[in-house]
């Protein structure tokens, strides 16, 4: 790609990410309904699970990560909201801007949003379930790459669903399959995090580095024809 | 003079429906052409067909010089179309709307700030919430939008509505400027004694075509 081109795009994308920022800054859309959701999912949890420590404790990846997906729905479901309102959505297409920094720009303020709850989630996880971390290099590695992952092909899947009517009820569908493997592989490195020693976690997190790629490349070609179909 | 916009037999489906069901038009640089017709009749089609939002299935449409049944994508850069929605995020301020998409048509900021003061926009309406304005003030930021990105080809879906006598006047000193900047203007309305007395010439669209040409134009077109 030539230099102008990919400077473009990442200009393009702190445009579109800076917006996104100033949006969250004025609605608080995240900090006063996504995150309360997100902390009443662990909560629930713990309800379900009995208030047994030592399940809990056990269990703490796998509920941290559910608590991550269910709470990234919402994410993308806001990111895209505010996109498709008022005919917003042509003003993207008659615009100048460079449909792979709409992406990354979507991309980067998903991911954002994802790391202020993962950061609450984890201090949840701390207090309600004492679960306390060993290799917390791994720790943040983890949710660094996983969120990565998560924001590309919510952004990509996020537009997918845009122009459809359906759109709140079909991207549970669609993105839950999809980011089955960060849940696996972030639970396998949370939980290799969360013993005595890392083990397998640094291969779940190349896992995780790979779908991160694998989806941001998808993004950055497939962005501009979905955009165009929604 | 120079052909802006040229429709030859072109259909536009919508679904299955033909939103524009063989149309053929000719706008020329520096005119301001009124598309009248009653609802459903295609005009918004027509406009949206212009600025390479809806695809031509048939036939030829050529805008700006982009041949549309080829790539519309490039000439959305150089339209403007200001639709029944506004495009505008309803969290942002007057201000911050106006500068973020000033900003994604690489206008400059002062372009921005300009236009905010053109649409009387830039007192102490720039700093509240779209969310928080009544239906003209939408308008009037919409409109800022178009007159900071400064496109060659303004496409208009009835720019009069939801505003009062001062921005409908507003409107049309906004129309003859972009024309005498070099800019050409294609708008429907119903309001058409105010219209009328705004356009060089009138086109009506009806059943998806344009069947009405007035010879006759309605205003003295500028020499190009």
């Amino acid at each position: 790609m030539p230099e102008l081109a990919a400077d473009s795009m990442l200009r393009d994308a702190a445009t579109v990410v800076g917006k996104d920022l100033r949006l969250e800054w004025r609605s608080r859309v995240t900090l006063s309904q996504i995150l309360p959701f997100a902390l009443l999912v662990l909560i629930l949890f713990a309800f379900a699970l009995d208030p047994d420590r030592r399940i809990l404790e056990e269990a703490t990846p796998g509920l941290f990560w559910l608590a991550v997906l269910f709470s990234m729905l919402l994410a993308i479901q806001r990111a895209y909201a505010v996109e498709t309102a008022d005919g917003v959505i042509d003003a993207l297409r008659l615009s100048d801007l460079d449909p792979a920094g709409i992406f990354l720009g979507k991309a980067a303020g998903i991911g954002l949003h994802l790391l202020v709850l993962e950061v609450a989630l984890f201090a949840g996880v701390t207090v309600l379930y004492g679960a306390t971390p060993r290799g917390y290099l791994l720790l943040v590695a983890t949710m660094l790459l996983a969120t990565a992952g998560l924001a590309a092909a919510g952004s990509l899947y996020g537009v997918l669903a845009a122009g459809l009517r359906v759109r709140d009820t079909l991207l549970p569908i669609l993105m839950l399959p999809v980011v089955a493997p960060v849940l696996i592989a972030g639970t396998e490195a949370f939980s290799a995090a969360y013993a005595e020693s890392s083990g397998d976690g640094w291969k779940w997190c190349g896992l995780l580095a790979a779908f991160s790629v694998l989806y941001l490349a998808i993004g950055i070609f497939a962005f501009e024809p979905l955009l165009e179909e929604s | 003079m120079d052909s802006v916009v040229r429709f030859r037999a072109a259909v536009c489906l919508l679904g299955r429906f033909p939103a524009l069901a063989g149309v053929d038009l000719d706008v020329a640089a520096g005119e301001i052409v009124l598309l009248q017709g009653p609802n459903g009749a295609g005009k918004t089609t027509l406009l949206r067909a212009c600025a390479g939002l809806v695809p031509i299935t048939e036939g030829d449409a050529d805008v700006l010089g982009v041949d549309l049944r080829a790539d519309r994508r490039p000439v959305r850069p150089l339209v403007g179309l200001l639709g029944h929605q506004a495009g505008l995020y309803d969290d942002l301020t007057v201000a911050e709307n106006v500068r973020f998409w000033s900003k994604a048509g690489r206008s400059q900021r002062s372009d921005a700030d300009a236009a905010l003061a053109r649409l009387g926009l830039d007192g102490r309406l720039a700093e509240v919430p779209v969310a928080k304005l009544s239906a003209g003030q939408r308008r009037r930021t919409a409109l800022a939008i178009l007159v900071a990105r400064r496109p060659r080809l303004w496409l208009l879906d009835e720019p009069h509505a939801a505003l009062d006598q001062g921005g409908r006047d507003l409107v049309d000193g906004l129309m003859a400027d972009a024309v005498a900047a070099g800019a050409t203007v294609v708008f429907a309305s119903h309001e058409l004694d105010r219209a009328e007395a705004v356009a060089h010439r009138s086109v009506t669209v009806a059943g998806g075509t344009v069947s009405g040409l007035l010879p006759a134009p309605l205003a003295e077109v500028p020499v190009a």
